[in-house]
Formats: structure tokens, sequence, C-alpha cells
């Protein structure tokens, strides 16, 4: 353990996702990312003198949806109320957010660490809030404010002081955003901070019940940067504490260009926030049909998903934990399960192992999204067949692969425009065979005298003869009967 | 044109139009003639000349093709509160002096589709925070009867802009009693509908929990006709009411006979002007006279009434006014070396004294340590003061009241003492922490000769009742116009 194992750290953390909903929270305006600075604005979320909020319904389905994953208690009437602070990003001089009545309350999350163990973390609260706009400060100029981010949906995901560990907290994370991203109601980009999180750190002596003072760390925005925010704050706390000093309550900002976390403001400091009831919304009615149909619209959660693979699919747990991390992914995995001719544990295993690979890299090198690849998975699984059927070989395979990449193609035209088709004919093998083992005398000799390494050479030689298409299984098959005769 | 033939009711304007005596046209350049003519008074803040022009002729184009609203024929002004597309919303402070709004109120797109002309913007106290209208950044409203009076306030100009015959019918807004209050001072109808009958949206919000948006008029009927047009849901605001708006004018000449009329007890108490006692007591038993039943009622929180309001409206105050922070339109400090010098000189610059000293005792109310003492306690008198009210209108359909305690105050005789101005409100601000609908119609004058007011308030969307009750003391008073 890298800090000082006298002590326990206790560690909370509040995540903010951004949800995508089409349009704003509060007005009918555009929530997408990237468009030119302040074009995705209105008198409503410009906070323009006599403006009112509506509140947008997919807001409250979203959240629903959310509690009802993490295993929150549904208020039926919640309310929003107003955090006031000055900011030039923040139009009306406050937020609108939830205080008092949040719509989800005492849920949980578990998820499991490296080492197999589960952990099952609280979560206190779930509200809906609204995001401010962006100020841009490190330009040479004036500091300028674009308001485009304003308004947008988010929802605050609070968990209660359960984790224990950096990389508890991180897999916390990684949980609630494998979550969000099933849930379809967050992209979870931590780099375009649709996915924030913020963390509350206390140390306490080993065994001690009481809480020791805590401080908030923010600007994390990687899974990474959580890990190293938090220890490097647990090992501060406690060389303070060790050194005979006080921990202050106060906000931290890492830096995750020094890899350490600095002070922002002390609790002297702290905002008042004045919250107080949002006079110009109703409170938000959730009925129990509403809650009934966004519980059935709820998607098989990963951690379910990978058992099923398990178990039906008979794949290895590794297998299960890849396909199954991010939606996307084991959807197009299913696919290519489905499209397979011949199903067994050997067919769904190649299935599995062409998507954990070539689909996985060429995903990640061309940064493509799974729906728009070339290698479809009804693409995939045509090919498999053609593997499995013995069409063509599984080294013949990556060229098909390649080629549907290139090509845009099904896997059959390849196969037949670029002649792939695999040499399953004995004679023709046998006869190759027959050649290379006379031409080759001296390695005939050697392996027949126990030195079984040849053989390798052998194979090697009859591809290259045969241009790689013959079929390596009875390749092997033949060469090790006239070898052993 | 002389301001006598501009003061008329829409009733009458109408016969005039049906008898082709006159034009839509002739009648906004009456009103233009007379606002100008009578600009010493300082209703307005902008007069819209020659787009108002613009739109009576194009009323009177829709009139002889058959085709025209409810409205038509009448010429509005809007209190300087209130958004109309494409001019300037000031609020009466300097902080939004050259605002220029891009989006029509509810109430304004309304009034435009029933065809009503509008005139102008009316002056006001600033951010309608005032009941004399002497708190606005372009000079203070004069009364028409005599220019040392205040018109109450804070929507004097609109008071005014009826009362002189500078339109025939005003939009006002009341957070405490904004239109029943100058109404009263000037002698004509004003009307604060049910909290959720009229959408807010495009009301500068001053207590967005209390604020409501009304007509003066010079007659019932013409605060109805208003009322009608522009009540009803409206999807930009999520707290008005889906409640169904019934025929309001039906409402206007029915019988009072067997109608309970309550009399809350702590409203005639001390501190009420005896020629004011008098006149509503002339109200009452005209009530009496025409077969309704009186009775007296009580309303215990009534003594809690003015410490919660400026509790709970100065909280939403504060926040509300957040947004006037000079980074994004409106007045903003020059030379400012850093953000929060912006920001405090920006607001110190731009805001009057009166809006400052609300929105220090708002923001001091929701401060950490002090929410429970005062905002919270606040909410539960709120609670208590509606219960009240739910408590006397099982027992009565309406309640008699003076709208003020008195007639109109000279200028500058309450404005250094704020809470001498506060308490102007004390007959007012009751309905608009339950959110009730009130009238004020006038009910005869004091010895200088100055105009005493009559409130009726009644059940939540029981507008009907109110305006059947003051139409009937319209009728049986001596008439006026």
């Amino acid at each position: 353990m890298p800090w000082n194992p006298a002590y326990e750290p206790v560690i909370g953390l509040e995540v903010h996702a951004q949800l995508k909903t089409v349009s704003k929270a509060f007005c009918g305006c555009s929530t997408r990312f990237g468009d030119n600075p302040n074009s995705n604005v209105c008198p409503v979320c410009l906070g323009m003198p006599g403006v009112l909020p509506v509140l947008n319904r997919q807001v409250v389905e979203f959240t629903l949806l959310m509690g009802l994953a993490t295993h929150c208690s549904i208020r039926p009437r919640s309310s929003f109320a107003r955090k006031n602070y000055f900011y030039p990003d923040l139009p009306k001089g406050y937020q609108i957010s939830q205080f008092d009545e949040p719509i989800c309350s005492k849920g949980w999350v578990e998820f499991e660490m490296h080492d197999g163990t589960r952990r099952r973390v609280g979560i206190t609260r779930i509200h809906m809030e609204e995001d401010a706009g962006k100020s841009i400060h490190d330009l040479d100029i004036d500091s300028l404010v674009d308001l485009n981010r304003c308004g947008v949906p988010l929802i605050e995901i609070v968990s209660e002081p359960d984790l224990r560990t950096p990389a508890e907290a991180s897999r916390y994370l990684q949980t609630i955003r494998q979550i969000v991203t099933y849930l379809g109601i967050c992209d979870g980009n931590m780099e375009e901070g649709s996915l924030r999180c913020d963390a509350n750190v206390s140390v306490r002596k080993v065994g001690a019940e009481e809480f020791g003072t805590k401080t908030e760390v923010k600007n994390m925005n990687s899974f990474r940067f959580v890990e190293r925010a938090i220890e490097f704050e647990i090992n501060r706390q406690i060389e303070v504490l060790e050194s005979g000093g006080r921990v202050v309550q106060e906000t931290m900002l890492w830096d995750s260009a020094q890899g350490v976390a600095l002070p922002m403001r002390s609790k002297e400091e702290a905002h008042d926030y004045r919250y107080f009831p949002e006079p110009d919304l109703v409170p938000v009615v959730v009925d129990e049909p509403w809650i009934a149909g966004a519980r059935s619209s709820l998607p098989e959660f990963p951690e379910v998903r990978r058992d099923r693979y398990v178990a039906s699919f008979r794949l290895p747990k590794y297998d299960a934990d890849i396909l199954t991390a991010e939606k996307p992914l084991a959807d197009y995995f299913e696919l290519v399960v489905s499209g397979l001719s011949k199903q067994n544990d050997e067919t769904v295993k190649l299935a599995s192992n062409w998507t954990m690979t070539e689909v996985l890299r060429v995903v990640n090198e061309k940064r493509v999204a799974l729906s728009e690849l070339p290698v479809t998975p009804k693409r995939l699984a045509s090919m498999i067949n053609l593997i499995v059927n013995g069409t063509i070989s599984g080294k013949i395979a990556k060229e098909v692969f390649e080629e549907m990449m290139a090509a845009n193609e099904d896997p059959e035209v390849v196969v037949k425009r670029k002649g792939l088709v695999q040499i399953s004919d004995t004679v023709a093998i046998e006869l190759t065979i027959d050649e290379i083992l006379a031409a080759n005398p001296a390695e005939v000799e050697k392996y027949r005298a126990g030195k079984q390494q040849v053989f390798g050479f052998f194979v090697g030689e009859v591809m290259k003869r045969m241009k790689g298409k013959a079929n390596p299984k009875m390749v092997n098959e033949v060469l090790k009967k006239k070898l052993e005769r | 044109m002389s301001a006598s033939v501009t003061h008329r009711s829409f009733d009458r304007i109408r016969q005039d139009l049906d008898a082709g005596s006159t034009t839509v046209e002739e009648i906004t350049a009456g009103y233009l003639a007379a606002a100008e003519e009578r600009s010493s008074l300082n209703a307005f803040i902008s007069l819209f000349g020659h787009e108002a022009m613009d739109q009576a002729r194009q009323v009177d184009r829709k009139r002889k093709a058959g085709a025209a609203g409810p409205l038509a024929g009448m010429v509005v002004s809007i209190k300087d509160a209130i958004s109309v597309a494409g001019h300037r919303l000031t609020c009466g402070s300097r902080i939004l002096e050259n605002f220029v709004s891009p989006y029509d109120a509810t109430v304004v797109a309304r009034l435009k589709a029933a065809d009503a002309v509008i005139l102008g913007k009316t002056n006001l106290d600033e951010f309608a925070m005032g009941s004399s209208t002497e708190h606005s950044a372009f000079g203070r409203v004069k009364h028409p009867q005599d220019p040392d009076l205040v018109p109450g306030g804070s929507s004097g100009g609109s008071a005014v802009a009826v009362a002189a015959g500078l339109s025939t019918a005003s939009l006002g807004s009341d957070t405490g009693g904004s239109i029943r209050q100058p109404a009263a001072f000037t002698g004509i109808v004003g009307l604060k509908p049910t909290y959720g009958r009229v959408s807010r949206y495009g009301l500068v919000a001053f207590a967005s929990s209390f604020d409501t948006i009304g007509p003066f008029a010079l007659t019932v009927a013409d605060a109805a006709r208003v009322l009608q047009a522009m009540a009803g849901r409206d999807v930009c605001d999520s707290t008005s009411s889906s409640t169904p708006v019934p025929d309001l004018l039906s409402a206007i000449g029915q019988p009072v006979r067997g109608l309970r009329v309550g009399l809350p007890k702590e409203y005639y108490a001390e501190g009420l002007q005896p020629e004011v006692r008098a006149a509503v007591q002339r109200q009452v038993d005209l009530l009496r006279d025409a077969g309704a039943v009186i009775a007296e009622v009580s309303l215990p929180h009534s003594a809690f009434t003015i410490a919660a309001y400026y509790i709970l409206a100065t909280a939403e105050a504060s926040s509300n006014l957040a947004r006037y922070d000079g980074a994004r339109y409106g007045y903003r400090a020059k030379d400012a070396h850093d953000l929060s010098e912006m920001y405090l000189r920006s607001r110190s610059e731009g805001f009057g004294a009166e809006v400052k000293r609300r929105i220090m005792l708002g923001t001091y109310v929701l401060s950490a340590g002090y929410y429970e003492a005062y905002y919270g306690k606040g909410q539960r008198v709120r609670r208590l003061i509606k219960e009240d009210f739910d408590k006397a209108f099982a027992q009565v359909d309406c309640l008699v009241t003076p709208t003020t305690p008195s007639t109109a105050f000279k200028a500058g005789e309450k404005s250094g003492d704020p809470l001498q101005m506060y308490l102007s409100d004390i007959y007012t601000v009751s309905a608009n922490l339950a959110g009730i609908p009130g009238i004020s119609l006038p009910c005869g004058t004091d010895g200088a000769g100055h105009p005493i007011g009559v409130q009726l308030l009644g059940r939540q969307f029981d507008e009907p009742t109110i305006l059947r009750v003051a139409a009937f003391l319209e009728a049986a008073a001596p008439s006026h116009t």
C-alpha cells in the first residue's frame, strides 16, 4: 500500500454526468457539443429579463433510469432549488438544481475489484441540475464566455463515503460510467467533460470510528488522474497529521501537469449558495406508471450480461469482461453470434476472439464508432462461417478482414475476387509435401531422430509453396503421417 | 384632441367605431397626442408612435374585412417591466436603461393577437419595488389631479396612463399591491388576477411566487375584457394554471342577492383614514341593501403579513436580480480592473437605493444560519395566511376591504421612511401571499377630492365573483365617466 498503513482513507465521489438529451434542460436549444460559441442560445438560457424555465421531460426520464439502475428510491414529488452565485458563465446568477428534495436517494452500486473481491457502495442521492457555460481564460486577450453549454442537463450522483482506496474510487467511477453509457443517457467522455468527478477525501487512524476532516478534490478529468489525485491527497493529509498538524477543510484543485493538488479555497472562503425553492418551476411528480415504464426499459447491465456470456456462451470470464465493458461492443458481439451458421463453444469463442482482437484493434486505430465499421457484425459472422466450413483458413481470414475494411465488401466477395479459397485438396497437399520431404532429406532425418522442432519448418515450406492457401489442419495431419511413417 | 375625448371606456369606443364616427387610427392618434400633451406627468418611458399607428391602421383594415379581434379599438400601454419585442425594457432602472428585449411577453402577444394597439411603455418604481413611483431612474410619476401627489406604485405610470386618458387600458404588475394601490390612488379599476391565471413569461421577475400581471381600466368590464384576452395556460410559464378560463364578462350584471360578503375585522382596525372607512362602509351598505349577506370574518395572521412578505419577496428578488451583473447586457461600469470590481461597481451604480435595500435584505434572509429564522419562518407564516383565507372563504364568497389605509400621499412624504412606505400595502399584500384575486375600484373621494378605493378579494380562480360585485358597485355609484 503506497500510504502509511496506520491510516485508513475515507472517500466519497460526486459525479456529474451530462445527459444526452436533444435539447437543454429548461429551453429548446440544442445540446450539441463543438458548435460555434454562443450559437445554441436563446433568451431563456441567456438569462434575459423576464424569461422562465420549462423543464424538459426527457431529463426526468433519464434521471429516473439512473435512479432505478442504482437501486435508488424515487421521490414521487421532488422539487428544484436555486443555487446562487455570481460568475460570468452563469447568466442568471443562479443554477437551477435540486437541494433538499432530490428525485433519487438511498441507492447502491456493486462492482468487482481486480482481485475478485466485490464492493457495494451506497448512493446518497442523484439530482437534476443545469450546466453552466464555459469561461475561457487562457487566450491572450480578455476572458471569453461560451454559453452553448449553459442549461445542458446534468445529473449529480453523490456516493456515500464508502470508498477506501483510490483504486476503489476509480472502479466505482468506471462502474458509474458503464451504467450511464449502458443506459444511453450520457456518453461518458471524461476528456470532453461530459463525465466529471470531484472527490471528498479524509483519513483516519485504522480502527477509528469518527471520520477525519475532509477536503474536496476537483479537476480530475481522467480515471488515472482520479486515482493519482486521491492518492496524493491521502498522503498529503497523513503527512499533515503525522507532523502534528490538522487537516483544514478546503477545496483542492488537482494539477495533472505537476501531479499535485493545490488549495483553491478554504471553508471560510466557501460560497454561501443561499439555496431556496425555485419559484419558477412546479414540483416534479413521478407516478407509479412512469416508474414502471422506466423500469421495464432498463437494459441488461454489464455484470448480468457478463455472467450470461460465461454461463450460456461458455466464454472465459476474461473475454466476457472485455466484451461487456461497453454496450455497443457487447451488442456487436451478440449480433456476430446470431449470424453464425453453427453456434457452438468453438464458433462462439471464434466470434469472441475476432471481436476482442481485430474489431477492437481497428476501432481504436481508426477511431471510428462500431456502428460505422465496414466490417458489420453480419460480415464478421459470414467470415467466421467461412473459416468454420473450411473455405478459408484463420490466417487467410486476417487478409479477408483487412480487405473487408479497405473495400467495404462482403467476405464472400473478397474471397472470390482475391482467389483466397483454401486448398483442402488432399492430393495437392500430399504432392507438395512429398516434394518438400524429398528436397530436404537432412531435415527429415533430424525429425525422425527426435528433433520435433523441424516440424514447423516443413509446415512453413508447404505454406510458402502453396501461397498460404493450404488448409493448415490438413497440412499438419498429412505431414505428421508422412514423417512418422 | 383633448384628454376628455380620449378618456372613455372601451364600450364607448366600440359604439363610436360601430357608428363609423371614428377609426382605430384616429383613436390611437388621440391617445398619442394626449400622452405628449401630458408628458409632464411622466407616465411613459417610451411611446411607440409610428409602430402604434401602423398597428392601428392594420386593425382598421381588419375591421373593414370583418376579421378584427375582440380588443380592436382598445389602445393599451404596458408597464415597462413587461417585454415587448424590439423595444426597450428598462424596469425603471439605470441598469437596463438601454436594454432592448428580443421577445414579446405572452400577455403582449395575446393582446396583439386580440387586436389591441400597443401604445408604449409606462414608468414604474425601479424593478416594481415601491408604492409611489418615486423610485424610477426616469423620474417620478405625478398624480393627474395634483402634481405634488404620488399616483401610488409600483405601476404608477400605468395607473396614470388610464386615469389621465392616455390609453384605454394598461397592463401593470402586482407583487404586493402594485396594481390595486395605484388604481385606488388615481380613481380607476385595477385587477390583480389569481396567481397562475395569467402567464408571467416576459414579466421581469421581482418576486416570482408573488408576481402577477393585470389590467388597469376605467371600467370593470374593460378590465374583465383585457384579462379575458390574456388569461389561461401558457407552455412558457410552468406556474401558469390549466384551470379553464370562464367567460368573465358574463359575471358582470349578475345580481348580488344572496351573495355572502365578508368583512375581515383586522382590516378595519386602527390606522385607517376615517374618510376611507366611511366610503368603504357605504359600499358595504349598498351590497346589504341589494340583498347580499354581510358577515364579519377574521384573518388572524394579518399582523404578520407585511413582515412575511418583505422576507419572502426580497429573498426571491435578491436571486432574480442577480442576472443584472454587467456581464452580458445592461449597464456595465467603465474601466473595472477585475471581475469582482466590475460586478460591484456595475450593480452599485446601476441599481437605485430601494432596489439595493431589498437585495441586501433578501440576501441576508437566505444566508447560511439565518435561513430558518427568516425565510423558513416566512414560508410557514405564508401558509398560515393562506389557511386564514381558506377558512374565511368557507364562510363567505368574497371579502370587502379598503384598498389602502389612506388616499394618495405627497411626494417625498414617505420616501425617507421605507417602513411607512411598506405599510401602505398592508391591505393588498395578503392577496399576493395567498395567491388569490383582488380588484380595486373607486368608491368616492376624500375631503380634498382625492379618490378612495375599495378592494374585493375572492377565492383562487374565482375572478367572476369579484367582477360581479365590482360591477354592481360600479353601477350603483354616481357615474364618473
